[in-house]
């Protein structure tokens, strides 16, 4: 045993032109950003106002930064996958060989489900949850800051994977026994399962986190069936992650047993079974699907209610929608594998299950239908978003159906079938969803609206470059065409997937589109700003405040007397039944203190991490034991509020007042 | 519209792509059966999307703020008919296709004989790191990477794998299935007509994977029989010597055949991943459960 474990020069893939290239230009630029903002005098206000933040609207801006660098990380993995099936038939091997091919779809899965659409689930959640029940922050404000900073571990574990070692091989879910030590004794693996692992502990902390402030916090007066939907779906979400992520925690304890330290959980040999593996994966799994796609569907649902200048149309038939789904989706996991053997009843029964989930997703759809039917409907860019969700998901939704016929299943199972389905579910569901959310908040977030022209400019080569992108794949599928295929000879699959490279690239224009937009409202922001804190009308409590929001949220914390009550007492006002705003009386406001245990935490946990991969067994111990002190001394800590002075306060609130008030 | 048109393309490119050896061109009894479902299910979905796609488009369209004849009804959020009407739709294009579903979950399983006056062959098929191995039991012949069989009979699978998790799927035949190792899986279908039909594994086993597909020549009896006779002739033999040469990691590996096969090696390849003196595996072999 040496020092550092398995870890020596030959770590580094010197001899990969693209992922050396890759790793230069990330250096490059996180080298040239930190020294920006050194050299410009940012680290204290960075270290004061964001990193040791405990805000739950900064930190939710920092999970969506996270997501959407993420995003181009995934993204780029993506393309080249493209780019390589496009190329690579007829004896032509591509560009690239099948142990790189292998790790970049990999990591695209794993990048695109845990690192780019659960913190842009998470962020949104993050930001706008608290808002809308009206009060001043989550239940546990630094075990939140505490959950960003795992994810952002996971996150740079991963990422570290590209220059030191390698990344997975085996898919992103890793099934065995390819994943044991017999068929992967590289690194790859565990830097899958301690990413993994690390980031995971987040997100359960950020559901229970969730899941008690839903419960116990919210504005007077708002009952459960006063509260907005999105509350409502985020609920669901995080209860499914409270049930799901203990899991995939088990699960991937039991695979690292098993590669560390020579158990048979899921070995090929001495009594293993591989499928007990797959079963618990899908387990976690599926609700997984539900954890990222409720959220979304809230956010349909508010942008729906606001642009159509009505409530949303059966609340409380959408609630019931949610919470079945949310109940339902511990029922269908074994869908995921119906060619494993099982016997007849087993499949039928599951087959059956996966179709009544179809039913409240269904009547959720009809429900916006209705919403904009009798409304006014402004062609907004989330609107856009979301009626171009709405036209692609029901077809996604047919195939998922397809897909949950068993004898169906057997001839598409694990095809590129497969991959346009759950794409189709997962990019207009979940992505759609996070990008109306983006354009419909940011406003709030920032004091200034996203450019229009740009963002629909966006929205239309993402629907257009979607479209290309995986129709062909249907065909392809159909044709017999398995997935992850590194090269393949039948020649008649090319010409589909040279369409679908084309709508890879109609994307990435969507992509430029979106950052151009980002550039473009920062350098108009003064035309773009948004005053009054309600830049689209809105109906639900977050736009009752400035916007951006003061730390403490509400000056006054508002009381609730209805379903939509910021609509409704708008209304009012406009009918001049009563006066717009009352003279406020301020009281002094206690809000949660900075603190950096929770970037600490994090970074001992990378340490620890990156020191349990490569088996550097010191430093884990110095990882696993810095995390743990750090924690243990955060319970010592006496103080934990500052109090915000009543006049400033007061100072604040006259100066950005709303033109309604609760 | 255009989704629908998009739809309609879409279907004739299915069309068109599937005359390609794809699912959409079956050749035998259970891969038809499969298609059959495919389109029922698809044509009784497309009867709900294809006007709920419509709608949509229509709805958002006609009440845009700008229109001045759309009539804005703020207050119409609940209507008790609408609510019967739109929980009734889903349910009721579920309980059709979850019918198919049940149904075809029976007659289609994959361990079902197909019924046929005619003998089925046994086939044993095996996984390796990266090609497939065939043994026919009763024939005593083996082949590697290539699957040649009669057509107009069954051929009953029986199916494994020597370490890592594969699919065995000929896509024109009949559904895939997965191969485990230390279990047992079983798989039925037919070719109704000769010809060379396209086999692979559809599960991603590692870095080999791409070129794990191989060719089934489905043959007439007669041609099978003296494709039977011409393989006994020549070629070397499979004992658990030569097996374990074979089962070391390669891929792209050309067709061969064994002459003879030492019988009982597909139960001691299936059987070692256990350990026999370890007495709990013998209570619960992996493979009663599978085979369950």
């Amino acid at each position: 045993m040496t020092l550092l474990g398995k870890l020596d020069w030959s770590a580094v893939p010197l001899d990969q032109p693209i992922i050396m290239g890759t790793v230069g230009g990330m250096v490059v630029a996180i080298v040239s950003v930190l020294s920006w903002v050194t050299l410009k005098g940012y680290v204290p206000y960075l270290w004061r106002e964001w990193i040791t933040s405990v805000d739950h609207k900064r930190i939710g801006v920092m999970y969506i930064i996270l997501a959407l660098v993420m995003l181009l990380r995934g993204f780029a993995d993506g393309i080249m996958m493209r780019t390589q099936q496009a190329v690579a038939a007829g004896g032509a091997q591509g560009f690239l060989p099948p142990e790189h091919f292998d790790q970049i779809f990999s990591a695209h899965g794993t990048i695109m489900i845990f690192f780019v659409a659960m913190p842009l689930v998470i962020g949104l959640m993050n930001f706008a949850v608290p808002l809308q029940l009206g009060v001043r922050d989550v239940a546990f404000p630094t075990m939140n800051s505490i959950s960003f900073w795992l994810t952002a571990s996971g996150v740079l574990l991963t990422n570290v994977s590209l220059a030191i070692g390698e990344f997975a091989k085996t898919g992103w879910f890793a099934y065995p026994p390819l994943s044991e030590l017999q068929f992967s004794p590289g690194v790859g693996v565990d830097y899958y399962l301690w990413s993994l692992q690390i980031s995971g502990i987040g997100t359960l902390l950020s559901g229970v986190n969730f899941v008690t402030t839903i419960l116990k916090m919210r504005a007077p007066g708002m009952s459960y069936m006063r509260m907005p939907v999105f509350c409502w779906t985020a609920l669901a979400s995080n209860l499914l992650i409270v049930a799901a992520f203990p899991v995939l925690t088990a699960l991937f304890a039991m695979l690292l047993l098993d590669r560390y330290l020579g158990f048979h959980f899921f070995t090929v040999d001495a009594g293993g079974n591989a499928m007990m593996y797959v079963n618990l994966f899908w387990v976690w799994g599926h609700p997984e699907v539900y954890i990222l796609v409720l959220p979304a569907f809230g956010i349909f649902s508010e942008v729906t209610a606001t642009f159509s200048g009505k409530s949303l149309f059966g609340y409380r038939s959408m609630i019931l929608a949610t919470m079945t789904i949310c109940v339902l989706s511990y029922t269908v996991w074994l869908h995921h594998f119906f060619t494993m053997g099982a016997s007849a009843s087993v499949n039928a029964f599951f087959g059956i299950t996966s179709m009544i989930i179809g039913v409240p997703t269904g009547v959720k759809v009809f429900n916006w239908l209705f919403t904009m039917y009798g409304g006014r409907v402004r062609f907004t860019v989330p609107v856009l978003w979301t009626i171009g969700f709405m036209v692609s998901f029901v077809f996604g939704g047919l195939t998922g159906v397809l897909l949950a016929l068993p004898a169906v299943d057997w001839q598409v199972h694990n095809s590129v079938f497969l991959v346009a389905h759950f794409h189709h579910v997962i990019i207009p569901g979940v992505l759609f969803g996070c990008m109306a959310g983006y354009n419909y908040w940011f406003p709030k977030a920032f004091g200034f609206k996203l450019d229009e022209r740009w963002g629909k400019a966006a929205f239309w080569c993402w629907f257009i470059g979607f479209h290309l992108a995986f129709m062909p794949l249907y065909v392809t599928g159909l044709m017999g065409m398995p997935r992850r295929l590194q090269h393949y000879d039948v020649l008649s699959w090319q010409p589909w997937l040279l369409v679908a490279e084309s709508g890879a690239l109609v994307i990435l224009l969507g992509i430029i589109f979106q950052i151009v937009q980002l550039v473009v409202s920062v350098r108009h922001r003064e035309e773009l700003r948004d005053a009054t804190g309600d830049p689209w009308n809105g109906r639900t409590l977050e736009w009752a405040t400035a916007s951006p929001p003061p730390a403490w949220n509400f000056a006054v914390l508002p009381h609730v007397d209805g379903l939509d009550a910021f609509w409704t007492k708008k209304q009012r006002v406009l009918a001049n039944q009563e006066p717009a705003a009352r003279p406020r009386a301020y009281q002094s406001i206690e809000v949660p203190k900075n603190s950096p245990v929770g970037f600490v935490t994090a970074f001992f946990a990378v340490v620890g991490g990156f020191a349990l991969i490569w088996h550097i067994w010191w430093m884990a111990g110095f990882g696993v034991l810095g995390a743990a002190v750090t924690l243990l001394a955060f319970m010592f800590r006496t103080k934990d509020e500052v109090e915000i002075p009543a006049d400033k306060v007061g100072l604040f609130d006259r100066a950005h007042s709303v033109e309604v008030s609760l | 519209m255009r989704y629908g048109l998009l739809a309609a393309v879409l279907l004739s490119a299915m069309i068109l792509g599937g005359c390609d050896g794809g699912v959409l061109d079956p050749k035998g009894p259970i891969a038809l059966a499969e298609r059959q479902i495919l389109i029922n299910a698809t044509g009784i979905m497309l009867a709900i999307v294809i006007p709920v796609i419509i709608a949509t488009l229509g709805v958002a369209f006609w009440f845009r703020a700008s229109n001045e004849r759309a009539r804005y009804r703020p207050d119409f959020v609940y209507s008790g008919r609408v609510e019967m009407l739109i929980w009734s739709i889903p349910l009721m294009t579920v309980l059709l296709t979850g019918t198919v579903a049940w149904i075809a979950a029976y007659d289609l399983d994959p361990p079902k004989p197909i019924a046929s006056s005619t003998r089925p062959i046994k086939v044993q098929a095996i996984s390796l790191d990266w090609k497939w191995l065939f043994i026919y039991p009763e024939l005593g012949v083996a082949s590697v990477n290539h699957l040649t069989i009669p057509v107009g009979t069954p051929v009953s699978f029986e199916l494994t794998s020597s370490g890592v998790m594969n699919s065995f799927f000929v896509p024109q035949l009949a559904g895939q299935i997965y191969t485990m190792a230390g279990m047992l899986t079983r798989l039925n279908l037919q070719a109704d007509y000769a010809g060379t039909y396209r086999g692979l594994s559809a599960h991603f086993s590692g870095d080999g994977f791409a070129d794990m597909h191989f060719n089934v020549d489905a043959m007439p009896p007669e041609r099978f029989a003296q494709w039977v006779a011409s393989t006994r002739s020549a070629g070397p033999l499979l004992d658990s010597k030569s097996y374990t040469e074979l089962a070391k990691p390669s891929a792209a590996v050309t067709p061969f055949t064994y002459h003879a096969v030492a019988p009982g090696l597909f139960d001691s390849i299936r059987m070692s991943s256990m350990q026999p003196d370890d007495a709990l595996c013998q209570r619960y072999p992996t493979s009663k459960r599978a085979e369950k």
